[in-house]
């Protein structure tokens, strides 16, 4: 006889849980799908049931405990009015003179309005989710929920109440020049939440720039849980830039799924400033081989302000190269978090695999985290990663001052190059302009 | 190329059997009634003539490991242990605490003999020519399943106010020391494993180094776990007064059997102000056979808590055995300027799985540590790095440098890599890097172009990646442990 | 005519403890290069960082009058913007600060503190083309990080540069030949000695004779145990060079 099992404790249900739960059944029926969709929907939110919200126990949600940074779980977001149509006209300006096309969706609703879906180019295709959904010969129906296999529970929740979000189809071959912007604006005066869901497919040898940028109101407590899947065809080119300038008590958890065949080139970078908590999960499936993945991420952070970057990038064939680079920059009582895996199958020989997280810590109250992993189970690699925290180096600050530069610039100076490494990476040059200029205005606005 | 020729005639002149420790010694023994209770804790405590509160001590234990969960965290599986399938104590029949080594059972003097270990107040070291005179002396505490049979070098020690002995010895001895530092690193809430421990240790060793003295020669405790069926549960604890120095090494060694066993060992370092710790071990506990069959299950706690100013503790473990090792020999940086240091070469074949690494908790100010880990896996083994470095709010000017190698040698292993690193104050400054990669084909084929065979190639590129670690070692103990990893990665490569 | 510096009792030591300038005196004149020689471990650098403002380094006594202030009351930016220049001994290499952003910031802060029209880019540019010609750095140096990956004689050559382009009053050579050839060694005394002016004076600190056969003092001192123990003229460099510093360390003791 074995030693007495503890009995096995289900976990108590937290407020937000049992709301979230009355969330389902309340408005289940009116979700845009048919029943395919509907039963998808139902799985997903027993997944999510029997997990709960993530908590420190679970080991990929280590730093970020949900159940105690959302205590609650607000109402759904109403369709916008006229007045939040209004509001969010002025939404994603920074990149608002690159002329990129827009795609806006308010409080969670596609706006096809405030939408620029004129003079689509040879190949593209922009749908909203929620008609998509309804589509049962749709894109969703081929690809949503079979990109990457996860059993998260804030993605289960995601997939379980998605509302709307975009549809982008790239066809083979097509080369998308003008790259397409997808911003995501919560205008709501009262705390509400969002559930948005989009695909991108980009067919083999097509070519696709995507930005991504989500932003709220200071000062009301809106939750966000938006995720996208991706999938990119043999030899095609795909860039994305997730741009995060939430409000101060906003939570925003992000997913992104993408699955990328042979010989495709795919890039991503995180750029995060605002939300009070943030969190960014990306899955990443290399099922091709010779695949070359770039991710990079840059991390502002000030007040209380909690970001958590969770990487999975899965090397399944071989040859594949992946880069990834993460900067944070903790001001104030900010925690930043950085946990990122590579994982190498016994197939994926050949596999080139490189990491780097840095932190530069600028107060006594900051904090920083940081999980690089690597489970390797093929011989013939080169893989490694890297991690420094610290302060920003005090006798190159001391030569910089010897120079005539005041201290206050001369910490801008450093902090720019450090974060520059990751944005000089991106490349549309107008993305770049535009988050070095962001930088200098988070870092002008620091007291 | 002397140092490489050395090391070519070392590979040479290891026996090829793969794991030549696996002899069993034919001795009765008097053991405990199988299972875990109460009563079999009362029954090794009153075969240990313990005081009461020892007694008391090990029944919270218990009382606390019964509402305990095993660990599920680390990337090792095996099947549940059944607690209650084991022995808990097992000592050899006419085993009656030897005065001096005379007394010893000869049989088991026998048995230390063949693993090389000098339990006869000399210097027996395979391999190594030093001149007779230069040859360093090694105090010896030898456990042979539960208990210890023989400690050496008593006199020589205690006339320089060294205590060496048996912890059982201790307790009776010196019963405040113990009271005082036992328990205050790995406390009984720590985890299963220790708790677990806690509640049935058997024995093991106690060491206190008076304040100012440097230890005159290098202790040792080798265990060996010769019994069926037994688990082994012993506990050192180490005690360096202010400004006082040792070093200290542990071998380990079990037969072969097809059945597992456990090791749930519990070792505590408290160094005091200025004092410093070096804590070797040389693990090479029964792997199992290829296929996975038998072998110890290691499951192991060892910390050390640098209590005072400027005090230093340094693990360094060569880890080749054990079918499953789950350890992390960690250092509590409190005293301001105290420093930690973990070196550590795990190698894993056949089906073992290692998961093993450090934790460095930074407490005190400009307080440092480093770690250097080389992990090896071959044949269809799993070997993870497991490592924690955190600096709390207090911890100013902090520093930490870590190193984590992974070298795979065929297609059908696993090397992983899962750091934790936790900073919370911006003076503190940690450097991580990881790399993994396979053995250089190129550096094979070069030393085989130059006359070496495959094995002989395999083991010098070896010796090469793990050389930093191995540097760390006493220099008797180095050679040993070069031995041993030629052994243990032997039909490596095919 | 009024002293550019003057160095008045001046006493240092790093923070936690140890003392290394004491009871230093040194005036200069506008226009005078000295040389400060001595044993290593006399303090030299130490005294590079205290004119120069180094964080760590505390000032238990004395002041340093520098064209009107006490130096010692300005932070290392405000030093600099007064006309204070430290080349330094081992110029530090900064990643992804581009040499010419890092010039461009450095020549503006300083107009702007001194109340000055800031250079545009085109400006300076081209300013800091022509003086990289004549010191053999070519655009490829400047568009790359600060130091990073330069050679040496590379990072002595920028840092001259960068002395040429901020014109500072008062520049303290430390070391200045350490990690050169002959032939960097000739480039970088060029460029200094173009910097010579009636209104321009220099501290050369160095261990070697070898550097003041290119950029000849007017006034050489011994430095041993945190002051100066000895001045002289230029031949006092030739002599120490036979000599030694032996018979000037009993007299610092």
């Amino acid at each position: 006889m074995a030693a007495p099992a503890p009995a096995l404790v289900r976990p108590m249900k937290t407020g937000a849980e049992l709301a979230l739960a009355e969330t389902f059944a309340a408005v289940r029926a009116s979700l845009p799908g048919g029943p395919d969709v509907a039963a998808q929907r139902t799985a997903a939110f027993d997944t999510f049931a029997d997990a709960g919200l993530p908590h420190r126990r679970v080991e990929s949600w280590k730093y970020t405990d949900l159940r105690a940074l959302m205590r609650d779980a607000k109402p759904l977001a109403p369709l916008p009015d006229a007045d939040a149509k209004a509001k969010a006209v002025a939404a994603g300006s920074l990149f608002s003179t690159l002329g990129f096309r827009r795609l806006v969706v308010v409080n969670g609703t596609f706006v096809p309005e405030l939408s620029d879906l004129a003079d689509l180019e040879p190949g593209l295709t922009i749908a909203s989710m929620a008609d998509a959904l309804a589509d049962p010969t749709g894109l969703p129906a081929s690809y949503l929920g079979r990109t990457v296999a996860s059993s998260d529970a804030v993605l289960a929740l995601n997939t379980a109440l998605m509302g709307d979000g975009v549809v982008v189809h790239v066809a083979a071959g097509a080369a998308v020049t003008r790259p397409v912007e997808l911003v995501f604006v919560t205008t709501a005066e009262t705390p509400v939440a969002a559930f948005t869901r989009s695909l991108v497919v980009v067919e083999d040898g097509a070519r696709l720039s995507l930005v991504e940028s989500h932003e709220g109101p200071a000062g009301i407590a809106y939750q966000v849980n938006t995720a996208l899947e991706l999938v990119v065809g043999a030899g095609a080119t795909f860039e994305r830039v997730k741009v995060t300038t939430e409000g101060s008590d906003a939570v925003h958890l992000a997913t992104m799924l993408a699955k990328v065949a042979a010989d495709a080139s795919f890039s991503n970078t995180f750029f995060t400033t605002g939300g009070a908590v943030v969190r960014n999960q990306l899955l990443l499936h290399l099922a091709g081989e010779s695949v070359k993945a770039h991710m990079g991420g840059v991390s502002l952070l000030a007040g209380k302000q909690h970001a958590d970057t969770m990487l999975s990038v899965d090397h399944a064939a071989p040859a594949g190269e992946s880069r990834e680079s993460f900067r944070a920059v903790l001001d104030g009582a900010s925690q930043d978090i950085f946990q990122g895996k590579i994982a190498v199958r016994q197939a994926a020989q050949k596999t080139d695999a490189r990491m780097l997280s840095r932190a530069l810590l600028l107060t006594e109250t900051a904090e920083s985290c940081n999980k690089p992993e690597l489970e390797i189970f093929a011989d013939d690699v080169q893989c490694g990663h890297g991690c420094t925290t610290g302060t920003l180096d005090q006798q190159i600050k001391f030569y910089l001052m010897a120079r005539g530069i005041p201290a206050k610039e001369a910490e801008a100076l450093l902090i720019q190059a450090f974060v520059g490494e990751v944005i000089d990476a991106i490349g549309e040059e107008g993305i770049r302009t535009a988050l070095a200029e962001a930088t200098r205005a988070w870092l002008l606005g620091r007291e | 190329m002397a140092a490489v020729q050395d090391t070519v005639e070392q590979v040479r002149s290891i026996d090829v059997d793969q794991y030549k420790y696996g002899f069993e010694t034919n001795i009765e023994s008097e053991k405990a009634p199988k299972g875990l209770s109460e009563e079999v804790i009362r029954f090794i405590s009153t075969k240990k003539e313990e005081p009461e509160w020892m007694l008391q001590w090990r029944l919270d234990a218990y009382a606390r490991w019964l509402t305990m969960q095993e660990p599920e965290w680390a990337r090792v599986s095996y099947p549940q242990i059944d607690f209650q399938d084991l022995y808990y104590y097992s000592q050899p029949k006419k085993f009656k605490a030897p005065k001096s080594l005379d007394e010893v059972d000869p049989e088991i003097l026998k048995t230390y003999e063949k693993l090389g270990i000098p339990l006869r107040e000399q210097v027996i070291l395979a391999g190594v020519e030093i001149p007779e005179g230069e040859r360093p002396k090694i105090a010896v505490d030898a456990v042979f399943d539960s208990v210890s049979v023989a400690t050496t070098f008593k006199e020589e020690l205690k006339a320089a106010g060294v205590i060496f002995m048996p912890i059982s010895e201790a307790l009776r001895e010196h019963p405040d020391l113990v009271k005082q530092y036992l328990g205050s690193v790995v406390p009984a809430t720590d985890n299963y494993y220790a708790t677990l421990n806690q509640a049935v240790f058997s024995d093991g060793s106690f060491v206190y180094i008076p304040p100012g003295v440097r230890c005159p020669m290098e202790l040792s405790t080798y265990f060996r776990i010769n019994e069926k069926n037994t688990g082994q549960f012993e506990r050192t604890l180490i005690i360096a007064d202010k400004g006082s120095y040792v070093s200290y090494l542990e071998g380990c060694t079990a037969p072969m059997r097809d059945e597992n066993q456990l090791h749930a060992a519990v070792v505590e370092l408290v160094a005091l102000d200025d004092a410093e710790i070096k804590y070797s071990t040389v693990q090479n506990w029964y792997p199992g056979d290829a296929e996975g069959k038998g072998g110890i299950y290691n499951f192991v706690t060892k910390r050390g808590d640098c209590r005072g100013r400027n005090s230093k503790i340094s693990w360094t473990q060569v880890e080749t055995g054990s079918a499953i090792t789950w350890k992390y020999p960690s250092c509590v940086l409190r005293g301001e300027g105290s420093s930690g240091e973990f070196y550590s070469i795990a190698i894993s074949n056949g089906r073992q799985q290692v998961d093993s690494g450090t934790k460095m908790i930074h407490l005190g100010k400009n307080t440092t540590s480093r770690i250097i880990s080389k992990g090896i896996s071959a044949g269809k083994s799993n070997n993870t790095y497991r490592g924690l470095v955190s600096a709390h709010r207090k911890a100013a000017g902090a520093r930490n440098f870590t190193n984590c190698d992974s070298l795979l040698i065929g297609d059908l292993c696993g090397a992983h890599t899962v750091p934790y690193i936790e900073a919370k104050n911006p003076t503190a400054q940690f450097e991580h890097e990881a790399t993994t990669s396979k053995i250089s084909e190129d550096m094979l084929f070069y030393c085989m172009q130059r006359g070496l065979s495959q094995e002989d190639a395999v083991a010098l590129v070896v010796n090469g990646f793990v050389r930093d670690v191995l540097q760390q070692l006493p220099m008797e103990f180095a050679v040993e442990a070069q031995k041993l990893i030629s052994i243990s990665l032997e039909g490596s490569v095919g | 005519m009024a002293p550019l510096l003057e160095i008045k009792d001046l006493h240092a030591e790093i923070a936690g403890g140890r003392k290394i300038i004491n009871g230093m005196n040194l005036t200069i004149n506008p226009g005078e290069v000295h040389a400060i020689m001595g044993p290593n471990g006399a303090g030299k650098s130490t005294l590079s960082y205290v004119l120069s403002g180094k964080p760590g380094y505390e000032i238990t006594g004395g002041e340093v009058i520098f064209r009107g202030v006490n130096l010692l009351d300005l932070s290392p930016d405000e030093r600099a913007a007064h006309g204070l220049f430290l080349c330094f001994q081992y110029p530090l290499e900064i990643p992804g600060v581009s040499n010419m952003a890092f010039l461009h910031t450095a020549v503006n802060s300083q107009r702007k503190k001194r109340g000055e029209v800031e250079l545009t880019s085109p400006e300076l540019v081209r300013k800091v083309r022509e003086l990289g010609k004549t010191l053999g750095i070519d655009a490829d140096m400047l568009k790359r990080p600060v130091n990073v990956g330069f050679s040496g004689g590379e990072k002595k050559r920028n840092e001259t540069l960068q002395m040429m382009l901020l014109e500072p009053y008062f520049c303290v050579l430390d070391e200045a030949d350490s990690g050169l050839d002959i032939d960097a060694l000739k480039v970088v005394s060029n460029g200094v000695n173009a910097l010579r002016s009636p209104e321009r004076s220099m501290l050369v600190i160095t261990h070697y004779q070898r550097l003041l056969d290119y950029i000849v003092p007017d006034v050489v001192h011994v430095f041993n145990a945190g002051r100066i123990v000895h001045t002289g003229g230029k031949e006092l460099a030739l002599e120490l060079e036979a000599t030694g510093y032996a018979q000037y360390q009993s007299e610092a003791a």
